[in-house]
């Protein structure tokens, strides 16, 4: 992988002078890729990964696994674009298996996300059936372990 | 109680120690143990040891034997499949062949390979050469050994690599061993294949075994390590230890390995045999896990090892701190001869004024003095931090 990108996928602020220290590279030189990569669109956003089990205001996901009838020219695509356009739609994957689309949905409670899905999605022309798992807890997201235990100590100094 | 045994002088256990051990100087870096360890807040650049904590599927590994119940001896020399596996990597990353079954023996760690090569080659009074600054275990070794160490200098404008002269130098009629650790703690030098082909000629004018530590050889950066084992007629006289301590994060585990001549590593199996038995059963399983299947985590380290260096040296560097370019293991080796100080003095004033620990170089033997080691196998963020601190101790010297 892009070494610039590798660096950011695990630390949106990461400077571009940091970046250039990290990779022995001028900032300016790092300054201008990134902002080629963000004009060609590799780049989408930065985003911060919260650990909303930390916080007590409830916030509830969902997956959905939904069947969906290949359209003729469209495949699926008009399906999966028209479910993406929903606020509350977090991710919207074309998977492989027995079910077509997984959908990832936020809410502010299951009863929010189950009215979503009956009232929006299943309605769906093409969409054949539903399928919603809640989420009840999140052990690891993007690589980081959301459990995870302190660092066990290393002797303070040592040949 | 027998009237002979009352109003007994006090027991002097001083008395009964060896006058070998009572010589041996203790540890330098205890000193600075005590202080950084009382200290809130310190940053310790002065571990010496990988952040990293060892990668789950070598523990899982390891775990499931132990479910298994495979905690019995094994073999002496080690387990055979471990004996194989390190064998088909030392053929992949050196493209030479030891015999598994003559040609290795797994050990506690290098430091009991360390142990063992002195042990089974000195006599009493044969003397090893090693090049100072060095790993602090290899003096002390050598006299346990009955051996005599001669120390021999590396310098800042060699990049601290071996000069065949300083060898040259040193070697009487007793000599017997020279002892290479590249790359090097604490100054990170490496030492390339025209560096070593320089050094060949005096080993084999004066017939020299080498005692070859290459315990950092996977974490070299943009080059490959070399090993004198590898150079042309070299590989019998070459004697090789290596482990996955700082490689494969397996401090704790306590494995290393060395290789050579069936006839060498025959004679350290048997001191092994009484002194040992076998490296820890379940630290073998964990390391055949690693040695088989760990390239990756093994890469993924090394690669932020790199990011690191290359922060942490160019920030030395900026701040004022003259650190040549170190190529291998995880440590920087700045000189502060410009301030004055001893390495010791400059050492415990930033600890105690700025709360960061180094090591100082002098630890490490006399060429050593007039630097710091710092290990930078701790956090990008922790570096940056102690890098501001650091700018700020110097600034008011
Ligand atoms: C050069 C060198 N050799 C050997 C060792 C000891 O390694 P092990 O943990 O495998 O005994 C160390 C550890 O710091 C070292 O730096």
């Amino acid at each position: 992988m892009n070494e610039i990108l590798e660096i950011l996928s695990e630390n949106a602020k990461a400077t571009p002078s940091e970046i250039a220290a990290l990779l022995g590279r001028s900032e300016a030189d790092v300054a201008r890729e990134i902002s080629e990569l963000e004009d060609a669109g590799v780049i989408k956003k930065y985003i911060t990964l919260i650990n909303w089990e930390k916080l007590d205001n409830s916030v509830v996901f969902a997956v959905l696994e939904l069947k969906v009838a290949l359209q003729r020219k469209t495949g699926y695509d008009a399906v999966a674009e028209r479910i993406a356009r929903f606020s509350e739609v977090e991710s919207v994957r074309l998977i492989s298996g027995d079910h077509d689309l997984s959908v990832t949905v936020r809410g502010k409670s299951m009863k929010d996300i189950a009215y979503f899905v009956a009232e929006k999605i299943a309605p769906l022309e093409g969409v054949q059936s539903t399928c919603t798992h809640f989420i009840l807890k999140n052990y690891k997201e993007h690589g980081v372990i959301l459990t995870e235990k302190p660092k066990p100590k290393r002797l303070v100094v040592t040949p | 109680m027998r009237q002979s045994l009352k109003n007994l002088p006090a027991w002097n256990a001083d008395a009964h120690l060896s006058h070998v051990v009572k010589s041996m100087p203790p540890s330098g870096i205890r000193k600075f143990f005590d202080l950084v360890s009382e200290m809130d807040g310190a940053i310790s650049l002065g571990v010496g040891e990988p952040d990293f904590v060892t990668p789950w599927h070598v523990r899982e590994a390891c775990i499931y034997s132990l479910e298994s119940g495979n905690t019995h001896y094994t073999s002496n020399r080690g387990m055979p499949e471990l004996r194989d596996a390190i064998c088909d990597q030392v053929r992949r990353d050196l493209k030479l062949d030891y015999n598994p079954a003559k040609e290795i023996l797994i050990t506690t760690g290098v430091s009991e390979a360390v142990d063992l090569a002195f042990r089974a080659t000195l006599n009493p009074g044969d003397e090893a050469i090693v090049p100072e600054p060095c790993y602090v275990a290899y003096a002390p070794d050598i006299v346990l050994a009955g051996g005599v160490p001669r120390m021999v200098p590396t310098r800042l404008e060699d990049e601290f690599r071996l000069r065949p002269e300083e060898v040259a130098k040193a070697v009487t009629e007793n000599t017997k061993a020279v002892l290479l650790s590249y790359p090097n703690n604490p100054t990170g030098a490496i030492m390339t294949r025209a560096d070593l082909e320089d050094l060949a000629d005096v080993v084999v004018e004066n017939d020299l075994l080498v005692i070859s530590d290459e315990v950092y050889a996977k974490l070299s950066y943009s080059v490959s390590h070399v090993s004198f084992a590898q150079l042309e007629g070299m590989k019998d006289r070459t004697l090789i230890l290596n482990g996955l301590s700082k490689s494969h994060a397996m401090t704790g585990w306590r494995i290393g390995y060395a290789m050579g001549d069936s006839a060498l590593v025959g004679a350290m199996t048997k001191v092994h045999q009484y002194t040992m038995l076998c490296a820890p059963t379940m630290a073998q399983v964990a390391a055949l896990e690693a040695m088989q299947k760990g390239n990756e985590e093994m890469l993924r380290m090394r690669h932020e090892y790199d990011l690191r260096r290359r922060l942490f040296v160019s920030g030395l560097n900026r701040i004022g701190l003259d650190c040549f370019e170190p190529r291998g293991a995880f440590y920087a080796f700045p000189s502060i001869q410009r301030w004055g100080l001893s390495s010791e003095e400059f050492a415990q004033r930033l600890l105690l004024e700025q709360k960061v620990a180094v090591v100082p170089g002098n630890v490490f033997g006399q060429s050593g003095e007039g630097f710091l080691r710092c290990s930078y196998a701790t956090s990008r963020e922790e570096l940056i931090e102690a890098l501001d601190r650091m700018e700020n101790f110097i600034s008011g010297l």
